[in-house]
């Protein structure tokens, strides 16, 4: 089965919740909305399920438009944010109820609860009561609900977000796992960019109601569209670099992810900045620096560094930017693409470097519009 | 302001508990000393909130002392013990102002309008609430509620410390950089003693100087972020920190090697002898996945191994290898080679950790 919205606009109060999105979603996909608190994820994902309607436009499952058909009749599943489970019920029985709503006789139920739940790691909890288990149990049971009926769209509204980092990793690599044979639609909701890159699969960005770009992970990760789309992929914030410290088109914006910021050259012509330490956040196995330039408290540049600097409020680094990993932006924000980098990037070539410094050095005839 | 120290501490939900199994807290000896930026970290049902509660006077516990300042508090009640306190979800009173909020604890206390209102102004600067000081708190978002609630826990200028409860949890994450380096300059700005609880090693570790890990009841590791990094005193600290964990294989000691499969990798002499000593169940060799070395052709002390997978994070690859039977996880960055199918792999020596029955093996 496929899912497709054309040009889906909803309001509440006359204040736009998601605004025009067309999207589409092939068989056995799995599929990340990325986007900030209130960016329209939940939003999008609930008229996906049918839970509201559309003000304009059309979703169509296998091409058959669901407007009219009921909730409970879409073969659809969704997992929350707050672990929702029937606290009366056990494990069994909460993991059992949409097949038996369906009418599944028992030999079916026993055969298909024990078989989620032992994908899930739960078999052993099956008797006991959702509120005896801990966090990410009782979310994983909610999941297994979501799985067992063999939807053929399943939801997830960031479920993950109540739990452990260290069980996040875990499973979010169980997800991917079960649905790698899978021919269900996955649609998964998060707001961090990380999860995406770790899930994989399709990321589409959600901004102000709106889907600003889609793709590879990786690709998003790497090559965004617009100024949005680069700083809603990164965490922590871009960097935003001055104009006026480098010799570039003037009207052109351009920013760095932190990760992408070193204390060593990289290349001779990559960018410098002499900036003053504000403080060094040491993590263990990476340091997060903050700093700013001498004359100003406002304009911060932070990085990423890999392993453990040592460093003094007030001390003075250079850092250096390559131009391989700098985002240049016109004043409309648009992502300016050479096409030799273009094609380089797609040749998976490290001499890609090359071809920003003509962003930078040529005048702007050098470049076009991405 | 106070150091909070406890002393022979144990727990137990049971009314007579035997196995260390009963125990939510096993016996621990631990000191937060006063002004410092403490971080607890561990896994959700690893006793941390009940510590947590222990400290506040919220819970008795069933063993042990609670100290402030050397002097013990174990009778003493929540509001006696002067702590401050604040939880994950914000609490805040909707109906009043911000102001109005930030003021409450003082007011309570009747001190004077001028003192309580250049308190509520120099907290408000500090968590940049100045602009949202005549708003009315349900009209914020998640995001500054839960600064409201910080601020109203940093209010008091008398408080023996305070403990916050995984705090960050409802934050957007693209503004939990900021409030986390609120909360440091909070800290730095007002020297008090402060306690995070959280399960997120990032919060932790840029926040706090010190993070003790907890698991099953005990603390299992002290240390800087660096110290939990770079040398795990337990595996749980291995796996815990760091994502993905640290790589653990079981192995034999064997003729100065650890053995595995049709494996023998050479260990520090010192680190062999005193392993060999403790005559342990169990011995496993550790190393991070970030201090795993690939090259794409052999050289001297390389084994040959097998990609499995590579995944891409953005600005690195977790790469998943498989030697002698046993799968690995290696770490390389954007633009390094991306091995494919077979790849030589380097354990350098000073990364090599040996565990016995879990705890790191060190030479005096």
């Amino acid at each position: 089965m496929s899912l497709t919205l054309n040009n889906v606009s909803r309001a509440v109060n006359g204040v736009a919740h998601i605004d025009d999105v067309s999207m589409s979603f092939s068989a056995g996909s799995f599929n990340v909305l990325l986007g900030r608190t209130l960016s329209g994820k939940t939003s999008l994902m609930r008229l996906m399920a049918g839970l509201d309607k559309p003000d304009s436009g059309q979703i169509l499952m296998h091409g058959e438009d669901l407007s009219g058909v009921p909730v409970q009749r879409r073969n659809v599943s969704m997992v929350y944010q707050q672990f929702i489970n029937y606290p009366h019920l056990s494990v069994f029985d909460n993991i059992a109820s949409p097949l038996r709503v369906a009418g599944k006789p028992a030999s079916v139920v026993n055969r298909k609860v024990k078989e989620i739940a032992s994908l899930l790691h739960i078999e052993e909890f099956l008797t006991r009561m959702p509120l005896d288990l801990s966090g990410g149990q009782q979310q994983r049971t909610a999941m297994a609900r979501a799985l067992v009926k063999d939807a053929s769209l399943i939801l997830f509204d960031e479920p993950l977000v109540n739990l452990d980092y260290k069980l996040r990793e875990e499973l979010r690599t169980e997800l991917r796992e079960l649905f790698k044979e899978s021919k269900t639609v996955v649609v998964y909701a998060t707001t961090e960019p990380g999860e995406a890159l770790a899930l994989g699969g399709v990321t589409s960005l959600l901004h102000q109601g709106q889907m600003i770009q889609s793709g590879a992970a990786h690709e998003v990760y790497s090559q965004p569209d617009n100024m949005i789309a680069a700083e809603l992929f990164s965490e922590p914030s871009l960097n935003m670099l001055e104009a006026s410290d480098y010799q570039h088109p003037v009207g052109k914006l351009l920013s760095i992810r932190p990760e992408h910021v070193a204390l060593s050259a990289y290349q001779e012509n990559d960018l410098k900045l002499d900036l003053i330490v504000d403080v060094a956040e040491i993590s263990g196995s990476e340091t997060f620096l903050h700093m700013r330039k001498q004359d100003q408290q406002q304009q911060q540049i932070l990085a990423r560094l890999r392993g453990v600097h040592h460093h003094q409020s007030g001390d003075l680094v250079t850092v250096y930017f390559p131009q391989s990993k700098l985002f240049c932006f016109d004043a409309d924000g648009n992502t300016l693409v050479n096409d030799s980098k273009q094609g380089q990037r797609k040749a998976n070539n490290t001499s890609s470097k090359v071809s920003t410094v003509a962003i930078l050095e040529n005048s702007s005839e050098a470049i076009t519009d991405g | 302001m106070a150091e909070i120290e406890l002393s022979s501490l144990a727990h137990s939900y049971h009314a007579s508990p035997s196995a260390p199994d009963d125990y939510a807290i096993r016996q621990m000896n631990h000191v937060w000393e006063q002004g410092g930026a403490y971080a607890l970290l561990g896994p959700s049902g690893c006793g941390k909130s009940t510590l947590l509660n222990i400290i506040s006077g919220l819970l008795s516990p069933s063993e042990g002392h609670v100290l402030f300042d050397g002097k013990e508090v174990n009778h003493l009640s929540p509001a006696e013990r002067n702590i401050a306190q604040v939880f994950q979800f914000p609490v805040v009173y909707d109906t009043m102002t911000v102001y109005d909020n930030l003021a409450f604890p003082l007011t309570n206390l009747g001190k004077d309008k001028a003192s309580i209102d250049q308190r509520v102004r120099e907290i408000a600067a500090a968590l940049e609430l100045d602009s949202d000081l005549m708003r009315k708190a349900n009209n914020l978002s998640a995001d500054d509620k839960q600064k409201v609630s910080m601020g109203r826990g940093l209010v008091r200028d008398d408080v023996s410390a305070i403990l916050l409860d995984e705090p960050l949890t409802v934050i957007d994450p693209s503004l939990k950089w900021k409030l986390r380096r609120q909360l440091k300059r909070l800290h730095q700005q007002f020297n008090i003693t402060m306690v995070l609880v959280t399960h997120d090693q990032l919060e932790a570790s840029t926040f706090a100087d010190k993070i003790a890990v907890m698991y099953q009841g005990q603390i299992v590791q002290n240390g800087s972020p660096q110290e939990l990094f770079e040398q795990p005193a337990h595996t749980f600290v291995g796996y815990f920190i760091g994502s993905p964990g640290m790589n653990f294989i079981e192995v034999s000691l064997d003729n100065g090697c650890a053995n595995f499969g049709e494996l023998w990798v050479p260990l520090d002499a010192s680190v062999y002898s005193a392993a060999v000593k403790l005559s342990s169940q169990q011995i496993k060799l550790g190393i991070r996945p970030e201090f795993v070395r690939l090259y794409e052709q052999f050289k001297e002390g390389t084994f040959e191994a097998r990609v499995t997978n590579v995944e891409n994070l953005g600005a690195y690859k977790i790469v998943t290898i498989e030697l002698a039977g046993k799968r690995l996880k290696a770490r390389i960055e954007e633009d390094d080679w991306v091995p494919t199918d077979r790849v030589y792999v380097e354990f350098p020596l000073q990364w090599l950790k040996v565990y016995a029955d879990d705890y790191l093996v060190t030479v005096a």
